[in-house]
């Protein structure tokens, strides 16, 4: 009880020699105030980073899996990329052979002329997939329906097309049970597929026309013996290693590749990708958090000196106070919560700066940091740094106020 | 009514010190501030403490405000002995045994004069609760009532040193101690601080004073002359002999002073 009033009264007398000090603990605090704030800053940029790009991957699709043939280095001169082109058994054995995959689309994808009437496309995408494409890419039709097993097993000459392609072919708003013609084959179009933008970084750009058929009908229609690429979707995103592992011992065992020998294919997980993000900003914050300890550090010196210069201009008062029956312990904790208080003020300060950094990030133009925030932890973090600064750099002025003799410091000029 | 203090150890004293030495190192010289004082104040005494600079008398002062330890000896305050207390029970005794009044005042400028006197009680374990109460009513002990909120800047000389006293008084302590308290002041004060003290002791305060001037020392009931770190002498003041002779020399003086003023109209001095 006498320790809790003791200490409130050690908080207001304080706050009454800060602001008895006003500039003095203000120059003083500046380099909590620019540590904090700075980081602060730095923290809500790399949380605004992440969120942009963690909600880029979802619109991907966490679960999802990218699967494609690549020449290894070490093979350049013996193999060429037709011979690690992915090919249907090979997709077949995945979806039979690994539980951690949960549906699988091949994808098989040219360019054609479209013609609806009198008007002509040229080069318009039509890419050939497996029913289960919908679910794996989100990509559910708005009108008519999607493709069946039939339509795969019967290599019908139905399409799906997407709105940007009933824009760009002057098609009816609701184009189910028209025709199209691809290449020089005509097409009935089945169903509505929305477009989906994809960033840059996945590949997506421009706003598009796209024409899906059954992934049988456009190879017969080409007569291409390999397909392209793969997408899988794994039962729960946590499977993502162990859907990878499967995935390339089922294409390892089916292409021969000898222990030692490298892989003829590449596999991509979201989520790995997202682990991947995770770590680099992990990196990026302990970065800055070194950053920040050192400018803490300076800031603390700062406190220090000012803590010390302030024991030395208070020596009488402090002897005093102790001449009056200010115990030891006392005298310390006075001080050691002046320090304290004033790097908490600092960090309060830095805070109030971070946040003023955090808005102007989120209203930078062409920036993808709109949702920039300080997080709470960060918040937490700052206040008990500064609170911590001001403990360790305020204890040894502190302890040498504590220590004076009080007939010494009665005598002190 | 002569007491024999020598062997006496009175449990009702407030102040008995038995064979007090203290000694100092200067580097690797000892300096023997006190050489075995013997002393003891009982309760509602009012004792002056005189001696010639370097006589000890600071460093006792220091000793019986429990600012300092004694090398060697027992100090019992009230009973207590406190020659062994660490710091921390020093401090609780100083805050609630002990009154100070320095010569410098040492008010806190920034404070008012209510903030000055409520700061012991600010460190006291009781004492907090109604410290305002207990502060307004020291300074109307003193005659400052409508000097409460003046800061020390705004207040005379006498009147911080007025305060100071509030400020020892606040806690009830046994003992006011008072070092020098007219050292910083005019004559005129001097006497308003003297009445003051003269007030107190009446009330039933224990004062003892540490001073070089007789007319001061001329106000306790009895007078403690230190000399080399031992006491010399320790009479009540009407007895002692240094004091009598000042009181004759002054008397002698006074009486060439009317003279000089009573001839002064002739212009006999050149």
């Amino acid at each position: 009880m006498i320790f809790v009033r003791m200490f409130l009264q050690t908080v207001v007398l304080a706050l009454g020699q800060i602001w008895a000090n006003k500039a003095r603990a203000m120059l003083t605090s500046l380099g909590i105030i620019i540590g904090v704030g700075s980081v602060t800053a730095v923290i809500a940029g790399l949380t605004g980073l992440k969120d942009y790009v963690l909600t880029e991957f979802e619109t991907f699709g966490a679960k999802t899996m990218f699967i494609d043939g690549t020449v290894p280095e070490s093979m350049r001169n013996r193999i060429n990329w037709r011979q690690v082109q992915l090919t249907i058994p090979e997709i077949q054995a995945i979806a039979e052979h690994s539980p951690a995959v949960a549906r699988i689309t091949p994808r098989y994808y040219n360019s054609y002329t479209i013609r609806n009437g009198e008007l002509a496309k040229e080069g318009v995408l039509v890419t050939g997939i497996w029913p289960d494409w919908h679910e794996i890419q989100d990509r559910r039709v708005i009108l008519g329906r999607e493709f069946n097993r039939i339509d795969e097993e019967e290599m019908r000459y139905v399409c799906i097309v997407n709105d940007e392609a009933i824009a760009e072919l002057n098609l009816d708003r609701d184009p189910v049970g028209d025709h199209i013609l691809i290449g020089d084959l005509r097409f009935l179009i089945v169903g509505v597929v929305e477009t989906k933008q994809l960033s840059p970084m996945f590949g997506g750009g421009d706003v598009r026309s796209e024409i899906f058929t059954p992934l049988s009908t456009s190879m017969k229609i080409d007569s291409g013996l390999h397909i392209r690429d793969a997408f899988a979707q794994m039962s729960d995103p946590k499977l993502a290693d162990e859907a990878q592992a499967q995935i390339r011992f089922v294409l390892r065992q089916m292409r021969g590749l000898e222990p030692g020998e490298e892989d003829t294919f590449i596999i991509f997980a979201t989520q790995q990708a997202i682990d991947q993000f995770n770590g680099i900003a992990a990196g990026m914050t302990a970065v800055a958090g070194g950053i920040v300890s050192i400018s803490l550090l300076v800031g603390g010196i700062g406190i220090m000196n000012i803590m010390l210069v302030s024991v030395s201009e208070r020596t009488r008062e402090i002897g005093l106070r102790k001449a009056v029956g200010a115990r030891p312990a006392i005298i310390l904790m006075q001080f050691l919560v002046e320090a304290v208080t004033l790097c908490t003020i600092g960090g309060l300060i830095g805070l109030v700066i971070g946040q003023s950094l955090t808005l102007l990030l989120q209203n930078m133009p062409d920036t993808p940091l709109e949702h920039a925030s300080i997080p709470p932890w960060a918040i937490g973090l700052a206040f008990a740094f500064s609170a911590s600064v001001g403990v360790i750099f305020g204890m040894f002025p502190a302890i040498k106020a504590a220590r004076l003799d009080p007939i010494e410091a009665l005598r002190h000029e | 009514m002569i007491v024999k203090r020598e062997h006496s150890t009175d449990m009702s004293a407030a102040i008995d010190i038995r064979g007090l030495r203290k000694v100092y190192r200067m580097g690797v010289e000892r300096v023997h501030a006190l050489r075995g004082v013997d002393l003891t104040i009982n309760r509602n005494e009012f004792v002056a403490i005189m001696g010639p600079s370097g006589s000890g008398k600071s460093t006792l002062m220091n000793v019986l405000g429990c600012l300092d330890r004694p090398t060697a000896g027992t100090y019992r305050l009230n009973g207590k002995p406190v020659q062994k207390m660490g710091a921390s029970e020093l401090a609780g005794v100083r805050n609630i045994e002990i009154g100070f009044v320095f010569q410098t005042f040492e008010l806190l400028p920034r404070a008012d004069a209510l903030r000055n006197v409520m700061l012991p009680l600010l460190y006291s374990k009781h004492g907090w609760f109604g410290a305002r109460r207990s502060a307004k009513r020291a300074l109307e002990r003193v005659g400052l009532a409508d000097r409460m909120n003046h800061k020390p800047n705004q207040l005379s000389g006498g009147q911080r040193q007025r305060v100071a006293v509030a400020r020892a008084l606040v806690t009830n302590p046994s003992i006011l101690l008072a070092d020098e308290p007219t050292g910083n002041l005019d004559s005129t004060t001097s006497e308003e601080i003297i009445a003051l003290f003269h007030n107190l002791h009446s009330e039933g305060q224990t004062i003892v004073v540490v001073t070089h001037e007789e007319d001061i020392a001329g106000h306790a009931e009895r007078i403690v002359r230190l000399h080399d770190g031992r006491v010399k002498s320790d009479l009540p003041t009407v007895r002692d002999p240094i004091h009598r002779a000042w009181i004759e020399r002054t008397a002698e003086k006074m009486q060439d002073l009317s003279e000089v003023v009573t001839r002064k109209p002739e212009g006999v001095t050149p």
